[in-house]
């Protein structure tokens, strides 16, 4: 079967004033439809511009990115962006800030009042319906990151794209978070990239983890596949020996193969 | 009867407590006695807390102005040239008293003097503002456009006002369009720049939105870009409407016409000092409305 999003020999030079900065180099990866992977590595390492390659916002100055063998060419709304600071525009309320990505995935096929009620839906997932008409800055942080989420969810986009979408929130949101993004994306089936910097997070929410090493020229370190059966519960997990192997090689490879980048390189 | 009402006839009756018989407010007043004291109800302490903030807020700025109302006092009776409080007062009642009497192009009400100043202000700050702000999303837009242009604003901007005075009259031969020249190129600096910069700062997060969700231009521009900068073009604008009228005096003084500025230069002919100082509190006060209107508008747009 051929991979969904595909990644090939794809690199990244940034032309800075201080000269040519190489921050990717050889990233190689395929994922299937419907795979749930999680990119994590230390600050730098460049996964938050390897999502951003696959989001389109930056060109890869090598290789190429296929989508359902499609090449990516700048952003799209069928790649749905869950940013790392919520990025909700001040000035609309929860539900305009969904509708104005509902409208334009689906502002031409469809009527206004079927647009209004694929916002009210996807508010509704991420259960915020009684927050809707509140504006961003009226609502908790945990609330407008699920307003984030809701917008990517309502494009019903091919692949989700996470960047660190719980980073800013106190554990307790996180975990709540975590564990609806879980039953959202076991009910919508969606493909989904995920950059984060904590190993429960990734050993509990993804089917792969890829570990980058440090950068400059950062790259696939190594790939681990998790396979804990889902649905997948925190605190069973809890005590489950394969959960805490695999959350020890994570751990490995972030704090024994990739602690001393200087030596390293 | 009251003893906000005393006299010295009755001041002693009062005092008495011999005021309660023959007014037919005494039934009113037992009523209350036998209910919980209003000063003691919930709405009543309310009512005590808010006098009191009231009295703690209104008194600094009180004294500041009782303190500059005496020293103009202090300065203008030992002077005898500058007319005091009480002069310039009485003479402001009778200006007042008739604003917008009209005696041929020279003698006309201090009403139509501001007014007419106010029209050359809006005509100008209009025109100013039509130009500059979308120059300002432009400059701000296109870093091209920022380079091209930064070098010529650099050198205009610090020109003193009066000094495009003579290129309006040569110009636009008439002194009217020649104020209103004075005040379009004395207000625009503040909108471009203001829009320019408000523009450029747009944080990258609202414009990685619009490139993900592939919005068109136009909803860029709605949704995105106008809201985002609507704040610093008020900025913008305060800061010209401002100098606007700053300088709109100083125009009128050598343009002539009817206007404030015109007003106190002719005053200043008739030697009516009294008359000078109260085109000086006009201006001030005009000037001040202006700014608080825009600030609350401002306000309203404002979303941090």
């Amino acid at each position: 079967m051929q991979s969904y999003v595909q990644i090939e020999n794809a690199g990244m030079v940034f032309s800075t004033k201080k000269g040519r900065f190489t921050a990717l180099t050889d990233i190689n990866l395929h994922v299937d439809q419907g795979e749930f992977i999680a990119l994590i590595g230390h600050s730098g390492c460049g996964k938050s511009t390897l999502l951003n390659l696959v989001a389109g916002l930056l060109d890869a100055t090598d290789g190429v990115l296929l989508l359902a063998n499609k090449e990516i060419k700048g952003p799209g709304p069928e790649r749905g962006v869950v940013f790392q600071n919520h990025s909700l525009l001040p000035w609309l309320t929860a539900f305009e800030n969904v509708y104005l990505a509902v409208e334009k995935v689906f502002g031409s096929s469809e009527s206004k009042a079927q647009l209004k009620a694929r916002t009210k839906a996807a508010l509704e997932l991420v259960g915020l319906t009684h927050a809707a008409n509140k504006l961003p800055g009226e609502i908790s942080g945990g609330m407008k990151q699920r307003v984030g989420i809701a917008r990517a969810l309502a494009m019903e986009p091919k692949v989700l794209l996470l960047d660190e979408p719980f980073g800013a929130l106190d554990a307790l949101t996180r975990a709540h978070l975590q564990d609806e993004l879980m039953k959202i994306v076991a009910a919508t089936k969606s493909t989904v990239i995920m950059v984060t910097h904590d190993v429960d997070e990734a050993v509990l929410l993804s089917d792969r983890i890829v570990m980058m090493t440090n950068g400059p020229s950062a790259t696939i370190g190594d790939v681990l596949t998790v396979d804990l059966p889902r649905p997948r519960d925190r605190l069973q997990l809890a005590h489950d020996p394969k959960y805490h192997d695999l959350r020890s090689q994570v751990l490995e490879f972030l704090y024994s193969r990739q602690m001393r980048p200087k030596e390293a390189a | 009867m009251s003893a906000v009402n005393a006299t010295p006839e009755n001041l002693s009756e009062i005092l008495s407590g011999e005021d309660i018989a023959p007014t037919s407010k005494a039934p009113a007043a037992a009523i209350p006695a036998r209910r919980t004291p209003y000063f003691e109800t919930e709405s009543g302490k309310r009512f005590i807390e808010g006098t009191l903030n009231l009295f703690k807020n209104a008194i600094p700025p009180l004294l500041g102005m009782l303190l500059f109302v005496a020293m103009w006092a202090l300065v203008s009776n030992s002077g005898k040239t500058i007319p005091g409080p009480a002069e310039t007062w009485d003479a402001a009642v009778v200006l007042f008293s008739d604003p917008f009497y009209d005696n041929g192009p020279n003698d006309q009400g201090i009403g139509w003097n501001i007014l007419n100043s106010l029209y050359r202000v809006g005509i100008g700050f209009s025109l100013a503002a039509a130009v500059g702000i979308p120059l300002g999303f432009m400059i701000g837009r296109f870093d091209f456009l920022n380079r091209m242009l930064s070098p010529v604003i650099s050198i205009l901007r610090p020109v003193s006002p009066l000094a495009w005075l003579p290129i309006g009259l040569l110009i636009l031969q008439k002194a009217e369009p020649a104020s209103i020249w004075v005040i379009f190129i004395s207000s625009i600096w503040p909108m471009v720049l203001n829009t320019a910069a408000g523009v450029q700062r747009i944080p990258q997060d609202y414009m990685n939105v619009a490139r993900v969700l592939n919005l068109s231009e136009f909803k860029v521009f709605t949704k995105i870009l106008f809201p985002a900068v609507l704040p610093y073009v008020l900025t913008g604008v305060r800061l010209a409407i401002g100098v606007a009228w700053l300088v709109i005096v100083a125009a009128e003084m050598l343009t002539g016409g009817v206007g404030i500025g015109f007003w106190v230069w002719d005053e200043w002919n008739n030697l009516n000092v009294a008359h000078i100082i109260i085109a000086i509190f006009d201006v001030g006060i005009v000037g001040l409305l202006l700014e608080q209107a825009l600030m609350l508008i401002a306000k309203r747009f404002s979303y941090e």
